[in-house]
């Protein structure tokens, strides 16, 4: 009487939630899948390629275009690649603005992630208060280098300025307005029964598999892995500050949220200790004019707000650009595990998975 | 200065309009320095060493980061290894990339980036392959090597055998070319080359040459 075929859907390019331009196509039964496709490339601008085809110091504004709404991070990670590359001694000072940098933007990003995330599911109200301090942060940034979104906010060996009079007593105040919103966020969801429905027992993974997956950041985090570079390998001035790496127990989508939730007022705390330890010196160190590392390669990675971002660059120590530039993106990786997490859940579950990986595709492409 | 905003916008695109033409003064590989005297040496390298015969053929150490090259027939054995010998324990395939040095006869570096969450160690795995040599998929031993290696495939062509999904990934399907490979010009193929490679190539010596007269 019923036909029971198995139905193939498209879910996107240009659907509104998956973030992006991010195709998935769906193999259903009713309304379980079955089985999914991830299809990539759509946002494929060849970075990678660009960037052997550019100077060293060119290079970081296009990394700014991978991850664009974590841009400062981005920016981090490709400096400090070079200056090992090149064995270059970075200051102290400039180590700390970084270390307040890449907080500041991880919050930022975690903004973006609860509003859209939150609304994917239905709650609307999250998203306008999310980006109601996003703005702030952006004010920051603005004041710091003059751009809100892509900010080319690094040198190779320290800062491109120092840091405004009187900014760092304004970084201050935003961690005590932001400790009092993330309790609002709190309260709009954490308890929420909707959001405990639509997220518990959702797209459960095991840390070794996660692990095995190549998931990394709060998606690894959220099955109970503490794994996070800041703390394994630290880099900037992070091992200078005091801070914990929240794991989650089930590693269902509400875990990866709590760690998610965490890592907000952890990220507080680290921006409190930088902002106030911030020593005095100069911003850049002895960097050569005409940037060229010596001949060798090198992999490095810090912990962006969606997971370990990797360079590896080769350089062959004759041209003033790379060999070969290689990023290591996060979300291409935590996308990698998508088609795991979706099997035997129901339609709706994709877009509350989609979001708990939160991706963004201009990196996921490159 | 290094920054005159009136050079050209892509002053080292390569335009070789034949396929395989590098300089002649293009590196034929990086240096892979070998560790400078003093500098202890990981124990697991010595007991991959011991456990799998001629699996390491040179170890290399520079800025801090450790790599071994090994032949690309020991390949699957290494891995197996590094993942389950106890003090190895590389649970975690960070990275897998390569690097073209279109010179030599092995022209892929093909690259591997492990890490160990229990060591808190990373190690660098490299294997060296011809353009057509076959390597085999560590999809098998690192479920997240399947993205990493469609991608090296996507961009460089080296032949990754064993992959249970062996797909373009950032590409469309019916892509002509490598796009990472030093050969392949920076300013991609235009859509001639889709259709018809051939005279695409005769469309670019006919302009190169009217260029020069």
């Amino acid at each position: 009487m019923f036909d029971t075929n198995e139905l193939v859907i498209n879910m996107g390019p240009q659907h509104p939630s998956t973030h992006g331009v991010l195709r998935v196509v769906l193999r259903l039964d009713g309304e379980t899948v079955v089985d999914a496709d991830v299809v990539i490339g759509y946002l494929h601008r060849g970075i990678e390629k660009l960037s052997e085809n550019r100077n060293w110091t060119q290079i970081i504004l296009l990394t700014d275009r991978m991850d664009y709404v974590a841009a400062a991070t981005n920016n981090v990670g490709y400096c400090e690649t070079v200056e090992k590359l090149m064995s270059l001694e970075v200051p102290r000072r400039a180590r700390y603005v970084r270390t307040i940098l890449c907080e500041l933007q991880r919050i930022a990003s975690h903004c973006l992630w609860v509003g859209t995330h939150a609304m994917d599911i239905g709650a609307m109200t999250v998203f306008l208060y999310a980006f109601r301090e996003r703005e702030l942060i952006l004010d920051l940034f603005e004041e710091f280098c003059g751009a809100r979104l892509t900010y080319n906010s690094m040198r190779i060996g320290g800062l491109p300025l120092d840091i405004p009079p009187g900014w760092d007593k304004k970084v201050l105040e935003f961690c005590t307005i932001m400790a009092a919103k993330l309790d609002e966020y709190e309260e709009l969801l954490t308890h929420n029964r909707i959001w405990l429905e639509r997220t518990k027992g959702v797209g459960v993974i095991s840390g070794a598999e996660a692990l095995a997956l190549g998931l990394s950041g709060p998606p690894l985090r959220g099955s109970g892995v503490a794994r996070d570079v800041r703390k394994d390998e630290p880099y900037a001035a992070y091992d200078e500050m005091a801070f914990d790496v929240p794991i989650g127990a089930s590693g269902d989508t509400y875990d990866r949220y709590l760690v998610r939730m965490e890592e907000f007022r952890q990220s507080l705390r680290i921006i409190r200790q930088a902002t106030e330890g911030i020593p005095e010196g100069p911003i850049v160190g002895k960097v050569p004019r005409l940037i060229k590392p010596p001949a060798g390669e090198t992999y490095h990675a810090i912990e962006s707000p969606k997971g370990e971002l990797g360079y590896f660059i080769v350089s062959d120590g004759k041209s003033t650009n790379p060999y070969r530039f290689r990023v290591r993106p996060p979300s291409f990786c935590n996308l990698q595990g998508l088609r795991r997490l979706v099997k035997g859940h129901l339609v709706a579950d994709v877009v509350a998975l989609i979001g708990s990986l939160d991706v963004v595709l201009g990196e996921v492409d490159r | 200065m290094a920054d005159d905003p009136q050079k050209p916008p892509a002053p080292a695109a390569p335009a070789p309009p034949a396929a395989h033409a590098p300089k002649a003064s293009a590196p034929v590989g990086p240096p892979d320095p070998p560790p400078p005297a003093g500098t202890a040496q990981p124990a697991f390298i010595a007991a991959l060493q011991a456990a799998v015969p001629g699996s390491v053929s040179q170890v290399s150490y520079w800025v801090g980061d450790w790599t071994i090259i090994v032949p690309v027939a020991r390949l699957l054995e290494v891995a197996r290894h590094l993942r389950d010998a106890p003090d190895a324990a590389f649970d975690m395939c960070s990275d897998v990339t390569a690097t073209d040095w279109p010179i030599r006869p092995e022209r892929f570096d093909v690259v591997y980036c492990l890490y160990s969450t229990r060591h808190r160690q990373r190690i660098r795995v490299k294997a060296r392959a011809g353009e057509h040599e076959p390597v085999p998929s560590m999809s098998g031993v690192w479920p997240a090597a399947n993205w990493l290696e469609r991608e090296v495939y996507d961009m460089f062509g080296v032949n990754i055998t064993g992959h249970p999904d062996r797909r373009r990934i950032l590409m469309p399907d019916d892509w002509q070319g490598f796009p990472q490979r030093k050969d392949y010009p920076l300013e991609g193929p235009g859509e001639l080359l889709m259709e018809s490679p051939l005279d695409w190539l005769k469309l670019r010596q006919a302009r190169e040459e009217a260029d020069i007269e």
